[in-house]
């Protein structure tokens, strides 16, 4: 087989087990298991940005994978893991009500991302053009995940690996953004997440709880 | 050069507020940065009126009379909310609902917002414009949660989630222009996200790939203009937030965002060479003006019910520059300056009188007028103004607006007269009470900074009777150039 097909089969194997992980977020219900996914997406967006740096030769692309592998394996899961942990809230679990429900809204949403993307898809150049479709349905699984979740933690986790489906569109359909764009998106990453993680310990305070149902004060009356 | 002063400066400001912020001048180190902000904005607007457009930085920057006029709107009303914070935040310190730290915070957050504001409109890289865009929000977010009441965190965390994931939208739209930009000006040079490139080859951009882009961009951006129906963080993060704070939102971040947005209507009309994205504009625009027109009947908070009327006129703005067309572009940016000015300067005056009522809830704030009459004349005008009673600027850029709606696309006059209508009943019956009446509340500690709020109405009401000549050009020009 040649070495440029089976980067392109093993791109394809990343990019669905990333679609895999994304599912699998909408049905765990403990917020530790939750970060544990994340990290691991994070890993298969690493891998899957070293593997196109390195069939495409872009060096560039080998700084976007290292701040991936920085920022999403190791900063982020880590520094989410010691917040639960001062907040004590690692065994917290949320009530799912109808995971199959999500689960199916979830299927059709796959299936938009896809037909959305394929004109786009069949004009790229890239290796990884038939990822982009996957990369449009780990975004809108993520947004799901967060209409359906009702603690901050758990919101900020599914806001999180939206960005990662971001990411993730970025390096396939376009082998990623300009150096500084990514360096700047990072940036607001790092800063929108600690600003949460100042209001986790802001809204525990006030709510004695890291519930978002307990907030209805402003409602339209 | 005058460009990275204009950037610098602001930053400059938040870092020296965040190490110093705690001593007593800081409200005035506030007011003195601004003020060197305007002048520094100044000199780049006299340059830019004598030798025309501006490129610099290896094309990372741009100014052209689009932008511009928006820089020199975003310098001037800065600089008249940082007069207006520094009594009114004094107030609220010594009421107990602030304290030095917090004041720290707000006043380095104050200088990075408007350095923000200033890198996404004189960016001429629609990913810096991005990155920009999701700063200003960080920057305000912490703003808005400023009491750290239960109410106020709430607002904090909604504006956050929502503006979060619009904007997330947004940059997916960006990395698809990015996409088809590749294409036709290659990765070499880096050259595919720049505006002034972008806009001299965007006939031969993939269409398709342009459309779907607009679609995440105008409803990521959008977002933030606080678009009907993806509005509902405004309302709360206005009526939440400090005073101040409003005042910049309203009067600034919604027109930085709305700003966004018509860059990219320009790139995606130009390459698709239909008029869908001015139809979806017109379609966005038209529900929140009404949408907006309508909450405001039900709002028994002063600074929600101006939130919602932001809204609205939002909503009118958009319509006018999806309709396109030297006129109804030359009406919306004069409808942008004017309802930034008005607006800001209600927001003044409603922070000082619910500061006298010792509550924002509209039943509880009685008789102005009797207790500080520059309040409750303050008010008085601004809501005329704001509701397009002739002669205040508003009425002009609105009738405007209402005309060439009538020649173009009558079907929407009818839709626009009941916004205008409802908004107008329902805002004047609520403010009049609040106005005059018998109150017997005691007048504030520190005599409030009400010169901004006369000023920015003397301004409206200026540019209502007489447009001087250099800035109804500077206008026509800003006009031909969004085109559509």
């Amino acid at each position: 087989m040649h070495p440029s097909h089976a980067i392109d089969e093993l791109l394809k194997l990343l990019a669905a087990s990333l679609l895999l992980i994304s599912f699998a977020m909408l049905s765990r219900r403990r917020t530790q298991r939750l970060i544990i996914l994340f990290a691991w997406q994070g890993a298969l967006l690493f891998v899957s940005t070293l593997l196109v740096a390195y069939s495409a030769g872009l060096t560039e692309l080998y700084y976007s994978a290292a701040l991936t592998l920085l920022l999403k394996v190791i900063a982020l899961p880590w520094i989410l893991h010691r917040l639960i942990h001062r907040l004590g809230a690692q065994w917290d679990s949320e009530p799912l009500v109808n995971i199959p429900t999500t689960m199916l809204v979830g299927l059709g949403l796959v299936i938009f991302a896809f037909g959305l993307a394929q004109p786009i898809s069949r004009m790229a150049t890239t290796i990884t053009r038939n990822t982009l479709g996957i990369a449009l349905a780990v975004i809108l699984l993520s947004f799901l995940m967060m209409i359906t979740r009702r603690k901050a933690v758990t919101q900020v986790i599914g806001f999180l690996a939206m960005e990662n489906g971001l990411f993730f569109a970025a390096t396939s359909a376009t082998y990623g953004m300009p150096m500084v764009i990514e360096l700047g998106i990072a940036l607001d990453l790092l800063v929108g997440f600690f600003i949460l993680g100042i209001f986790f310990f802001q809204i525990r305070e006030q709510f004695d709880s890291l519930d978002l149902s307990n907030m209805e004060a402003l409602k339209e009356d | 050069m005058v460009i990275l002063i204009v950037l610098g400066l602001p930053l400059f400001g938040a870092l020296l507020l965040a190490l110093f912020g705690e001593r007593r001048a800081a409200a005035e180190l506030n007011v003195g940065i601004s003020l060197a902000t305007l002048v520094a904005v100044s000199f780049l607007v006299l340059r830019v009126l004598r030798h025309g457009p501006l490129l610099a930085l290896h094309e990372q920057f741009f100014v052209d009379s689009f932008n511009v006029f928006l820089v020199a709107l975003t310098a001037f009303v800065g600089f008249t909310t940082a007069l207006f914070s520094r009594p009114y935040m004094r107030i609220e310190e010594q009421r107990g609902r602030l304290n030095q730290r917090r004041l720290r915070l707000y006043h380095s957050m104050y200088q990075l917002f408007m350095a923000a504001m200033f890198l996404a409109l004189l960016t001429n890289n629609m990913g810096l414009l991005w990155v920009a865009m999701e700063a200003a929000t960080l920057s305000t977010v912490l703003l808005v949660s400023l009491y750290r009441t239960r109410a106020s965190l709430e607002a904090a965390w909604k504006y956050f989630i929502l503006c979060g994931v619009g904007i997330a939208q947004a940059l997916f739209g960006t990395i698809l222009l990015y996409f088809a930009a590749e294409q036709t000006l290659g990765r070499e040079g880096m050259t595919a996200l720049l505006w002034t490139h972008l806009n001299a080859v965007k006939g031969q951009l993939e269409p398709r790939v342009l459309g779907l882009a607009f679609v995440f961009l105008l409803v990521g951006y959008g977002t933030k203009v606080g678009l009907a129906p993806l509005h509902n963080w405004l309302p709360d993060a206005h009526a939440e937030g400090p005073t101040p704070v409003s005042a910049v939102l309203s009067g600034l971040l919604l027109n930085v965002a709305l700003y966004a947005v018509i860059r990219c209507k320009v790139l995606v009309e130009g390459s698709i060479g239909s008029q869908l994205p001015g139809r979806m504009l017109m379609g966005f625009g038209l529900l929140s003006a009404v949408l907006g027109a309508f909450f405001l009947w039900r709002q028994k908070d002063i600074k929600r019910l101006f939130g919602y009327s932001s809204i609205e006129h939002m909503g009118i703005i958009t319509f006018a520059f999806g309709m396109g067309g030297p006129v109804a572009n030359f009406a919306a940016l004069l409808h942008m300056t004017v309802h930034s000015l008005t607006k800001s300067s209600i927001f003044f005056t409603a922070g000082h009188a619910s500061q006298t009522a010792g509550t924002q809830r509209m039943d509880g704030i009685r008789g102005l007028v009797s207790v500080s009459p520059t309040i409750g004349w303050g008010l008085m005008l601004g809501s005329l103004a704001i509701l397009g009673m002739p002669p205040f600027g508003v009425f002009a850029s609105e009738f405007l607006i209402l005309t060439t709606a009538m020649r173009d696309h009558p079907w929407t006059t009818p839709l626009l007269l009941i916004a205008l209508g409802v908004a107008f009943a329902g805002i004047f019956s609520k403010v009049q009470p609040m106005v005059f009446g018998d109150s017997d509340a005691p007048p504030l500690p520190h005599s409030p900074a009400l010169i901004p709020v006369f000023l920015h109405l003397a301004i409206v009401l200026a540019l209502g009777l007489y447009m001087p000549l250099a800035l109804a050009e500077w206008y026509r020009a800003a006009a031909r150039l969004i085109g559509g």
